[in-house]
């Protein structure tokens, strides 16, 4: 297959390219609006806002999710806040800054055209928000407060509470309700997107299981939008709900999607330690925390078991205070991250496990009073203390990094469609805006920008444009009776298996996990990398030999839906590893190990690495295809990170 | 902090094949349990000894598990989600239990609410309710600039507050009479209270109503099993402002 890569960036100066493009693209006929069917896959802040914009514009659309409702999906739990260029707080934010911070702290990995809409539309989806009736948090003179947030210098995030992630996904959510109960949306819960139709070398609709039934389903559309989020979950234990997964992506990669910069993943370094093997998930604690606590190990290994009150200052060490004077605890989230590690791999990482470092409020208690620190952190403190069972208040917390956040995702072009014409990406699920790192409070505006602003109107141009007549939902193609088949042959192989396997699904899930997390998390060689590809085939191959679940497809079977999305895990994390492997320099959260400056940072290699990594599927166990889109900067210039 | 590793428990849960189908309560063990779990580990654990044991495992909603999507809940020892106030069962730890204690877990319970399979429930009558009137009526596109209207601080952290629900059902679960009067009220008030939602604020509260009766809730009749239970701890003023609103309407002071 020749494929090009065309990113399809619009002519102009960069601030002009998206309101050029908009005054030029081609528009659907408002009389043939409703004929068009257009398929929606997730209900996130990305999926819910794009159904129902599209729905409000006239088109039929159809939605789905995996949950018994939209408005669970795991967007609801981001706690941080969302960015937007609004510069109310007249402290010198604009589209320009906001776009300029998102390049720079991406590590110069991301499409500069891509970045700066962003930046662009943050505005819009503020007004948006409110006038929804998400509740943000205010000043008493009833103005919208703003707090700053991971670092950045001016104050340009927006939040409700700690649970902007939940008011904006409900705010996304009653939008699609509305078009709903107006007849405009068809709603299917409890249902799981397991494969892509492409006819005539077209997106043209989806197979889905009916995870209450076990009902094997076609859905016809004139195009198909991705909404399904992130991949976090192929290192099993991640900040994700229990039900992400990267299904839905991997199975249209399978069938022609390049999957673009698959290695970039996202390490939190303020997030609850590892209990123990039966842990499920793990719980992110906001950055914010970082502003007041401060973070150290004991200086000696013997200290380590010691109980922390008890270890004099002397013996401390507050190691990003230490190595980072000027950032001091406040360094983004991939050095924090690897120096917690750097010191825990050294044998000074404290808790049961070794593997956790405090983050100690003691001085700021002391500095600024007990009532002032509750005021500011109580809800998480209340949250630490309830899964932990020790007061931070008296004791400093254990934290430790976990994976939060995939930026990689389905390679899209400008108009965020994939390289299979008529499949879209948004969310999550695309690579486009956050290169190799993304920042905090920035995930929201992605998906909301997305759902609202941009995909309404790329999509009606590719079906004006591309000259699309309605399919009106028809699933009786061949290619829909073959796609459905091969869906439904994969079940049965699965479920037979299941029944003369021996080890569960977890079992073999966990084994991943620890592959993906000790070789490809948060620092990463070739030596550790070649093994870990080697040990992933090795556990794919056991996995289809010995996995073991009970029950039929026929029913609601969630052990039989996890095993399907760890056989996709089994494949994505051993191209995840490829990727690694490949991008020799250290950017955002991908550290190679032979990429560092003197001082132990991550150091680029632009001549070599200026590009998008998209990779093509050739087959099971066949080796992928190395896609490059080169990356231009033109509005920014090049610099290495440096917080010392 | 006193970790206990190996605590063995017995479960009474309800098993139910699918929804037409008798369901009844049925005896396990369950082994190594460490005080550190969450409620919904422990029941991960009881799945991987039943799976080897080739017992089919116990299927439970859940996505989060932090306590913000309101997928999980069952009733545990009588109780929606569980003993601990303010928790979701996900966030419930298995160190509020002692080595050989009994537990007994069962689904929501409610005529609006069919068990689909062992403790997995329908809640489809919820969505109904959102879609009856749940939403502001606004266009995807250009806004008035986000601080046009003032809302000052006290309004919008009491909008807040009833926006925090989660919609996981508890409060019907909890309730005799099995009313949504809690859920449904939390987004009347919610959007009443902010001067967005003021033009619709008639006609939401009598959609909403009026669909919940439809879907077989009971009436509300002040008992506050529902608020004791809620896991956001979303309080009964929430349901005087939707009915002192639903008041209005009727004597025509609102429309
Ligand atoms: S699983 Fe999300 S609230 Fe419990």
């Amino acid at each position: 297959m020749t494929i090009e890569l065309n990113p399809n960036i619009p002519e102009g100066p960069i601030d002009k390219k998206w309101e050029d493009y908009l005054g030029h693209i081609k528009l659907v006929n408002p009389a043939n609006k409703r004929k068009y069917k257009i398929i929606v896959v997730g209900t996130g802040l990305a999926g819910a806002s794009a159904a129902a914009s599209f729905a409000e514009m006239g088109y039929q659309v159809t939605s789905f999710c995996v949950q018994d409702s939209a408005r669970r999906a795991h967007s609801i739990a981001a706690q941080g806040g969302i960015n937007a260029a609004k510069n109310y707080q007249n402290d010198g934010d604009s589209v320009y800054r906001l776009f300029y911070d998102t390049v720079k702290g991406g590590d110069y990995r991301s499409r500069e055209a891509n970045v700066h809409r962003l930046a662009e539309v943050s505005r819009n989806i503020i007004d948006q928000c409110v006038a929804q009736g998400v509740p943000f948090a205010r000043e008493y003179g009833g103005e919208l407060a703003n707090r700053s947030f991971g670092g950045a210098q001016v104050s340009r995030t927006f939040y409700a509470r700690g649970q902007t992630g939940q008011q904006l996904l409900l705010g996304a959510y009653s939008a699609l309700m509305k078009m709903v109960d107006a007849g405009k949306v068809d709603l299917k819960v409890r249902q799981e997107m397991l494969d892509l139709v492409v006819k005539d070398g077209r997106a043209q609709g989806i197979i889905t299981r009916n995870l209450e039934t076990g009902e094997i389903e076609k859905h016809a559309g004139d195009a198909v939008v991705l909404c399904t989020g992130g991949y976090g979950r192929v290192y099993f234990l991640s900040t994700n709900a229990f039900n992400s997964n990267a299904t839905a992506a991997w199975r249209c990669h399978r069938r022609g999607a390049l999957f673009a910069n698959p290695c970039y993943t996202q390490i939190h370094p303020t997030c609850i330690p590892v209990a123990g093997e039966h842990q499920s998930k793990l719980t992110l604690m906001s950055e914010s925390l970082r502003n007041d606590g401060r973070v150290w190990v004991p200086k000696k290994k013997e200290d380590i078991k010691k109980h922390p009150n008890e270890i004099p200052e002397a013996d401390r060490d507050y190691y990003l205070e230490r190595k980072y004077p000027s950032f001091g605890n406040l360094v983004p989230r991939d050095v924090a991250s690897r120096n917690a590690k750097e010191v825990c791999d050294e044998g000074r990482g404290v808790g049961e496990t070794g593997r956790a470092v405090y983050l100690d409020f003691r001085d700021a208690i002391k500095r600024d009073g007990l009532q002032t620190v509750k005021d500011k952190y109580g809800n998480l403190f209340h949250m630490y203390q309830k899964i932990t069972d020790e007061n931070p208040y008296e004791v400093p917390m254990k934290i430790y990094p976990a994976v939060h956040y995939t930026m990689g995702g389905l390679w899209v072009d400008y108009n965020l469609m994939t390289t299979i014409p008529g499949l879209f990406a948004g969310g999550e699920a695309n690579f486009s805006d956050h290169g190799a790192n993304r920042l905090g409070a920035s995930a929201l505006m992605q998906g909301l920008s997305d759902g609202y602003f941009v995909l309404p109107y790329t999509l009606g141009n590719y079906l004006a444009s591309q000259g699309v007549q309605p399919g009106g939902g028809d699933t009786s193609a061949p290619e829909f009776e073959q796609t459905e088949k091969e869906v439904k042959d994969r079940i049965q192989k699965l479920v037979d298996q299941g029944k003369k396997g021996s080890r569960t699904v977890l079992e073999i899930y966990r084994d991943l996990g620890h592959i993906m997390w000790n070789q490809v998390g948060m620092a990463r060689n070739e030596t550790g990398l070649k093994d870990a590809i080697q040990k992933i085939q090795k556990l794919r191959e056991e996995f289809h030999n010995s996995v073991k679940f009970l029950g039929s497809d026929k029913e609601m079977n969630k052990h039989l839906e996890l095993a399907g999305r760890v056989e996709d895990f089994l494949e994505l994390g051993e191209l995840m590893a490829r990727d690694a492997l490949e991008r020799k320099e250290s950017c955002g959260g991908h550290f190679r190990e032979e990429s560092q400056t003197d001082e132990g940072e991550a150091k680029r290699i632009d001549d070599q690495f200026s590009h998008v990594s998209a990779w093509e599927y050739t087959g099971e166990n066949k080796e992928p295809v190395l896609h490059k889109e080169p990356l231009t900067f033109e509005n920014v210039s090049l610099t290495q990170r440096s917080y010392k | 902090m006193s970790e206990t590793k190996n605590m063995t428990l017995k479960l009474k849960i309800w098993r139910q094949a699918h929804k037409d189908a008798p369901g009844k309560m049925e005896d396990y063990t369950v082994t190594d349990v460490s005080s550190d779990m969450s409620f919904l580990e422990m029941l991960d654990l009881l799945n991987e000894q039943l799976v080897h044991e080739n017992v089919r495992p116990v299927e439970f909603d859940s996505d989060c598990r932090e306590g913000i999507c309101g997928a999980c809940g069952c009733v545990v020892n009588g109780q929606a989600h569980g003993p601990e106030r303010g928790t979701t069962v996900c966030q419930l730890h298995m160190r509020k239990f002692k080595d050989g204690d009994t537990i007994v877990i069962e689904p929501w319970r409610a005529k609006a609410f069919p068990v689909i399979k062992d403790l997995v429930v329908d809640r489809d009558a919820f969505e109904r309710i959102q879609q009856a009137g749940g939403y502001i009526t606004t266009r995807t596109g250009p806004k008035p600039d986000g601080n046009a209207i003032p809302i000052g601080k006290e309004v919008a952290d009491q909008a807040m507050d009833s926006a925090a629900c989660i919609g996981c059902g508890a409060c019907v679960a909890a309730c005799p009479n099995a009313s949504a009067s809690l859920f449904t009220a939390a987004k009347i008030r919610q959007f009443g209270l902010l001067p967005q939602g003021q033009p619709e604020r008639a006609s939401r509260v009598s959609k909403m109503v009026l669909q919940m009766d439809k879907e077989g809730f009971g009436n509300c009749t002040n008992i506050g099993e529902c608020a004791a239970a809620c896991p956001k701890e979303i309080d009964l003023e929430n349901i005087r402002f939707m009915k002192s609103d639903l008041r209005n309407v009727l004597f025509g002071l609102q429309k």
